[in-house]
């Protein structure tokens, strides 16, 4: 039977990492994440684990990267600005090829910024963030729920692929509190037979991402691109809920996906056929579902509490014929599904802008 | 016929990169010589930092991770929180540690995180082409100090060791010195004790090896030996700095 408790979301996803076999947390104090490590300083050591808060979040990746070097399983957390001082560390993890979970509990930026909930990391998420051709694995969840579940399944990723995972949530999902399933599935640990243990019984190992001699960096890099094809052609999650015919398709990830959805009910209580499609790993991004479904519509709107940083992905993937509008809420604004739903309606009606582009 | 002398276990059949005159090659073999006298070869991880010395892999017959520049004391306490029972040390030259690492260098050591740091000081960067260091004396001609470091401008050398030995959680920190072969002897038994520490778990053991770069500081070896005796030691005594009682291992 699975247990049914009332839980914070940064809660839930500690919850997650220690269901998902995850003992070892390094980490540097940061709004709106402290709930995380404050939790785990607590039940981490109670069950034979790990918590370090490190000196700064550099360290705190560092830390990880040794972690999974040998070969435990591993996380971090932060926000916005201690994530760009993370972009090194993460750089070398997935140069390395190592697998471990870093947490992104965002605030608003650039800079110092705000603590209230923004999407604007999501570029720096998607796109790797540090320097070289890399990629991280990156979930976004929606609800209190998704934290618990796809921080299990981030593990795994990470373990599977060799490489970083990330959640990428915001205050409003790490901060509110709703009825969660905690049901951990029986932990299965992966073999590593690459960690580093010391060399009993076998050869010296190594963990590099130098790579000097001729030739080696770009089949190295070949290497790695082919790993994140197979994740783009094999990992792919998505939401939908379409209709047979739609005037519209909403587009939208993570916590302002909750607004969108609410405003998709609003629509069609009002006759509009919408539908509804939501990212849920944001890399690897669903650009085939994105272009198989515009394909059968018209219009698309995507919603971000951003300028519009994944508006130029949905746009990459879109159908040629397709129009699309941007509604775009940066620095910790909140669409409502009342706004939401007037900008469909004027978009319907033929206005041919593309949008809230500030 | 007794064998007196030969390559010790941990390190390969081959040779080193570095310059002719330059003390990193003497440090690779005394670790490996510490190693292999206390029996760990298979046991143990060693984390090079950014610079000549992030090539130990090829010189090594050890498990080795490589950390980004100044990172290695952060990732040496990943690896050993959870291989406790492995002997973990970082080995990292004076711009990796005193300069870009000195946050992970100092929290390290004042966690008393039980690893072992081997730290060489010549004085300047030698793999990006001999700039200025933390540890470049003053007056020293550098490619980025051209008419000598100005302490009015530059600062002054950064005591590692006395700074390190100040600290509650660090167990052992000594400087030692190559250039002469009773300095060898004296480095090689400094760097038993550190492993010896780790290995007892009494806390954060530290050595740093003052050492030639006999191309960086444009010089021939006899000369680099000369300027290590007269001026170096003189900013950067060599000694024990701090040892905490505990069990010593009987010596072979």
């Amino acid at each position: 039977m699975s247990e049914r408790k009332m839980l914070k979301g940064c809660v839930a996803l500690a919850e997650g990492a220690i269901a998902a076999g995850c003992r070892y947390y390094f980490g540097y104090p940061i709004t709106p994440q402290n709930d995380i490590p404050e939790y785990l300083s607590a039940r981490l050591p109670r069950i034979g684990g790990v918590f370090i808060q490190a000196e700064s979040e550099i360290a705190s990746i560092n830390m990880l990267l040794g972690a999974a070097a040998a070969g435990a399983r591993a996380m971090t957390s932060s926000s916005g600005p201690g994530i760009s001082l993370m972009q090194e560390g993460l750089s070398y993890m997935a140069g390395s090829e190592l697998p471990g979970l870093v947490v992104n509990i965002t605030r608003i930026g650039p800079g110092l910024g705000g603590i209230a909930a923004s999407q604007g990391d999501y570029r720096q998420a998607t796109r790797g963030g540090g320097h070289g051709d890399y990629h991280v694995i990156v979930l976004a969840p929606n609800s209190v729920q998704e934290m618990y579940d796809l921080t299990i399944k981030a593990f795994y990723l990470a373990d599977k692929y060799r490489n970083p995972a990330m959640i990428l949530a915001d205050a409003i999902l790490g901060q509110m509190k709703e009825p969660v399933c905690l049901d951990p599935p029986p932990i299965v640990l992966a073999e590593k037979p690459w960690a580093l243990t010391g060399a009993r019984g076998r050869k010296a190992q190594l963990i590099k991402s130098l790579y000097l001699a001729d030739g080696e960096m770009e089949a190295h890099n070949r290497h790695l691109q082919e790993k994140y094809r197979r994740l783009e052609r094999d990992e792919v999650l998505v939401e939908m809920d379409l209709e047979e015919k739609m005037d519209i398709l909403l587009v939208s990830f993570g916590s302002c996906s909750r607004m969108v959805r609410s405003a998709l009910e609003l629509a069609r209580s009002r006759g509009i056929r919408a539908g509804f499609l939501r990212p849920i790993t944001v890399y690897p991004f669903p650009g085939q579902a994105i272009k198989k479904v515009s394909s059968n519509v018209e219009k698309v709107m995507v919603v971000e509490m951003n300028t519009g940083q994944m508006w130029d992905d949905v746009r990459l993937s879109l159908s040629p014929e397709c129009q699309a509008r941007l509604l775009a809420r940066p620095g910790g604004g909140i669409p409502t599904p009342g706004q939401i739903l007037a900008e469909m309606e004027s978009f319907l009606k033929g206005a041919d802008d593309i949008g809230d582009i500030l | 016929m007794a064998t007196f002398f030969s390559r010790p276990d941990s390190l390969l059949d081959t040779n080193f990169h570095f310059c002719p005159g330059c003390h990193h090659g003497t440090v690779h073999r005394l670790i490996a010589e510490v190693i292999d006298y206390h029996g760990i070869r298979e046991k143990t991880v060693g984390v090079p930092g950014v610079g000549c010395g992030v090539f130990l892999y090829n010189y090594l017959d050890l498990d080795i991770c490589e950390a980004p520049h100044g990172r290695a004391p952060a990732v040496a306490t990943g690896l050993k929180r959870v291989l406790p029972q492995n002997v973990i040390f970082t080995y990292q030259g004076d711009g990796d540690l005193s300069s870009i690492g000195m946050a992970e260098i100092m929290h390290t050591a004042n966690r008393g995180e039980n690893i072992t740091v081997f730290f060489i000081n010549n004085g300047v960067y030698g793999m990006t082409g001999g700039q200025m260091a933390p540890t470049t004396l003053p007056g020293q001609k550098t490619t980025t100090t051209p008419y000598g470091r100005d302490f009015r401008t530059e600062g002054y050398p950064l005591r590692m060791t006395e700074m390190l030995a100040a600290l509650e959680g660090v167990a052992f920190a000594a400087r030692v010195s190559l250039h002469t072969p009773s300095q060898v002897r004296k480095a090689r038994k400094a760097m038993l004790r550190a492993i010896e520490i780790q290995l007892h778990n009494l806390g954060f053991s530290f050595v740093e090896c003052i050492c030639a770069c006999p191309t960086n500081w444009r010089l021939s070896p006899r000369q680099c030996i000369e300027k290590i005796e007269q001026e170096i030691l003189q900013v950067f005594p060599p000694g024990v700095y701090k040892e905490k009682p505990g069990s010593r291992t009987r010596r072979k």
